[in-house]
């Protein structure tokens, strides 16, 4: 991610800085901090899944290559671990644990039959073209069981991947997002109005130096 | 102290107080009653129906149980202002959804808590178009209230006076109103208990799951279920938006997620190829909601990154629309069972083809009202639903109703049901007030039922 379009518009700035000032209170912090504590090796995933489900996670969440990842994959693992389900399922997936198993097996099937290796060992290019058949609904080995390709890639791939991500406040500081609200709340509500705990925007086609300017503004947010 | 056990695992409202919710570890008083001890009513649920007619049934001296699934929560200590750290104030155990529009669960019609919705909704409380009770004779469509638009509209005024809710000195629709008591906002949550009656306040998937669950030797098809109506005529409303980029910096989530509203669709009947109405409203959704609503348009990797980075320009609007009553819209018992090896629901839902009139409609109104606005890059979410309601409706007849016009079943005279699953008709408002001003008025009449001797 580096054209102008997909760098962040928030250089400079970090929730996280907020942490320990009176943006924050102590059950923001219990939980935030639970969240970065994600144990990063897998307890539901066994290593094959694993390998799978951490290929798939870099094909489909981009993400800066300027600061470190998200770990999306440890945060999948954690929920399933968790069996965390979302108190609903449409009739023609499985339950959750099943739908996630029975999915990475099927796209290391699917690439093995394409291209003789596993998900993993594809180019980042030909993991590209295998999600978006998987997209398209064209995925259909005998590994999927009768699950709709299409509708695990919308329902669990998408809905899991980026609910974990954005819920990180890595992925907040990204797009500009203030980070939790309470205690300290909104007061200016207008547009182009910023209260001095939300991030300073540089416009798309700023300069470098602009870039600078607003950096140095975003490490005074607090 | 027990303010650090786990509401989850742990009843809070135990040894004669409750948490006081408006007090960092605060508590207060709670009548118990012993479990061989009979009561006048056990309520189940304790939503925006249940904890409701629970309070005006207390008050009024009968001796009240109220059940709920889900925790006592300590809101000041308890919660964060988090997407993901919500997710435990939602009803989380499985329920399959099929039909030709799968609803989706959870955040938008389904809570979990002491309070029920009331602990995580939107605040937003309007009332039903007074037409709306007699929708089938006045409207044409749908069916009849088997209330009078008066009477909920005292009762509308007692819930809007204790829930203390803002708006404006003059509501621009419908018959005049009392002021609200606040001002408009700047823009932008036991098992065995006797009980003489037990009040089932569930909600319109669990409600209708009790009553089926319940079927034994004298009611095979179920509780209360003689006209064969217990989980079908399920109701959502429908919740599809526009949305689009501004040059200025918006920050829609800031402050309550529907500062503005309108309800001109609800009242104006001119210019309509369909039944009922919609409410249109901003919106401020969350990191987590925004990429979600960008995913339902195919977006993933740098395509997603690319649109998130205007996350900040973002500005929307967003229907609650009337959806028709319809029976194979409907909760049934799947085979799968839960944790407590109880059958699980099936909630089966399409649309018809007046909810897709009217969804059109919405759009394209809405779509020339944020390009009026100077909104760009307009697109439209089409696949939202919110709310539930319907699966026990009222009415004045018992083949075709599965309750009277105070939540009393028909068959069985101790088992009344107050939420969200009596209504006939949803309306294009949100669903909350109508419920409490419903409690407020099954309270009323069991209290005036209870001094004639006929409960």
């Amino acid at each position: 991610m580096s054209d102008q379009a997909t760098r962040t518009r928030y250089p400079g700035y970090d929730v996280l800085a907020k942490r320990d000032t009176p943006s924050w209170d102590p059950i923001t912090r219990k939980v935030v901090d639970e969240r970065l504590a994600t144990p990063l090796q897998p307890r539901f995933f066994d290593q094959v899944q694993w390998a799978a489900a951490a290929t798939l996670c870099k094909c489909v969440v981009d993400q800066p290559a300027d600061r470190a990842s998200v770990p999306v994959a440890a945060m999948l693992d954690a929920r399933l671990f968790e069996n965390q389900g979302d108190g609903w399922r449409d009739a023609r997936l499985p339950p959750l644990r099943e739908a996630w198993r029975t999915g990475l097996a099927a796209l290391d099937a699917e690439s093995r039959t394409a291209h003789g290796v596993v998900l993993a060992q594809l180019t980042l290019d030909q993991q590209i073209a295998l999600v978006t058949a998987m997209q398209r609904g064209e995925l259909h080995d005998a590994a999927w069981q009768n699950m709709p390709c299409d509708l695990f890639f919308s329902e669990r791939v998408l809905h899991d991947l980026y609910g974990a991500y954005y819920s990180h406040p890595a992925a907040w500081s990204e797009i500009g997002f203030g980070g939790p609200a309470n205690p300290r709340g909104y007061v200016r509500l207008y547009k182009n109005q910023r209260d001095p705990w939300e991030a300073v925007e540089a416009a798309p086609d700023s300069t470098a130096q602009e870039r600078d300017q607003v950096s140095e503004e975003n490490a005074r947010v607090r | 102290m027990r303010v650090s056990a786990d509401a989850m695992k742990v009843p809070r409202g135990a040894d004669g107080h409750a948490p006081d919710v408006f007090r960092k570890g605060g508590w207060v008083p709670m009548r118990e009653h012993d479990l061989d001890q009979e009561v006048d009513f056990l309520i189940v649920g304790t939503g925006a129906g249940g904890a409701t007619l629970a309070c005006r049934l207390a008050e009024q001296g009968f001796s009240v149980v109220a059940l709920d699934a889900g925790a006592w929560w300590r809101p000041l200590e308890e919660f964060a202002s988090d997407e993901a750290h919500q997710q435990q104030l939602y009803w989380n155990d499985e329920r399959i959804c099929d039909g030709d529009n799968p609803l989706k669960m959870g955040s938008n019609n389904s809570g979990k808590a002491v309070g029920g919705s009331t602990v995580h909704f939107a605040m937003v409380s309007l009332r039903f178009r007074p037409e709306w009770f007699k929708c089938r004779s006045m409207l044409g469509y749908g069916a009849d209230w088997p209330v009078d638009w008066r009477e909920m509209w005292h009762y509308y005024d007692e819930v809007e006076q204790a829930l203390s809710i803002a708006g404006p000195v003059n509501y621009p629709w419908g018959p005049p109103r009392k002021r609200y008591p606040y001002r408009s906002h700047e823009l932008n949550a036991a098992a065995l208990v006797l009980a003489r009656n037990v009040v089932v306040a569930g909600y319109a998937i669990e409600t209708p799951r009790l009553l089926l669950i319940s079927a034994n030797q004298r009611f095979p098809d179920g509780l209360a279920n003689s006209s064969g109506l217990v989980g079908k005529n399920l109701m959502v409303q429908s919740n599809q938006a526009v949305w689009g980029v501004l040059d200025e910096e918006v920050r829609s989530y800031k402050g309550p997620p529907s500062l503005s509203i309108s309800e001109h669709w609800n009242y104006q009947d001119k210019d309509k190829d369909f039944f009922g109405g919609y409410a249109y409203m901003s919106q401020g959704p969350l990191p987590a909601g925004w990429a979600s609503a960008l995913n339902g348009r195919g977006l993933w990797g740098v395509n997603l990154s690319r649109e998130m980075q205007k996350y900040n320009h973002q500005a929307g609007l967003k229907i609650v629309g009337e959806t028709l009553p319809q029976e194979r819209n409907r909760v049934t018992l799947a085979d799968e069972k839960d944790q407590y090896g109880l059958p699980i629901t099936r909630i089966t839902y399409s649309f018809c083809d007046n909810d897709k009139k009217l969804i059109a409609h919405s759009l394209n109104f809405m779509e020339q009202a944020l390009e009026a606005a100077g909104g760009k890059e307009i697109w439209r979410e089409q696949d939202d639903t919110c709310h539930l309601n319907g699966t026990a409706r009222m009415g004045d007849d018992p083949k075709t109703s599965v309750v009277n016009a105070d939540g009393r079943s028909w068959d069985i005279p101790n088992l009344w049901i107050c939420d969200g699953s009596v209504f006939p008709t949803v309306g294009g408002v949100n669903p909350s007030l109508t419920i409490q001003a419903l409690a407020c008025r099954t309270a009323h009449r069991i209290g005036v039922l209870a001094s004639r001797g006929e409960l």
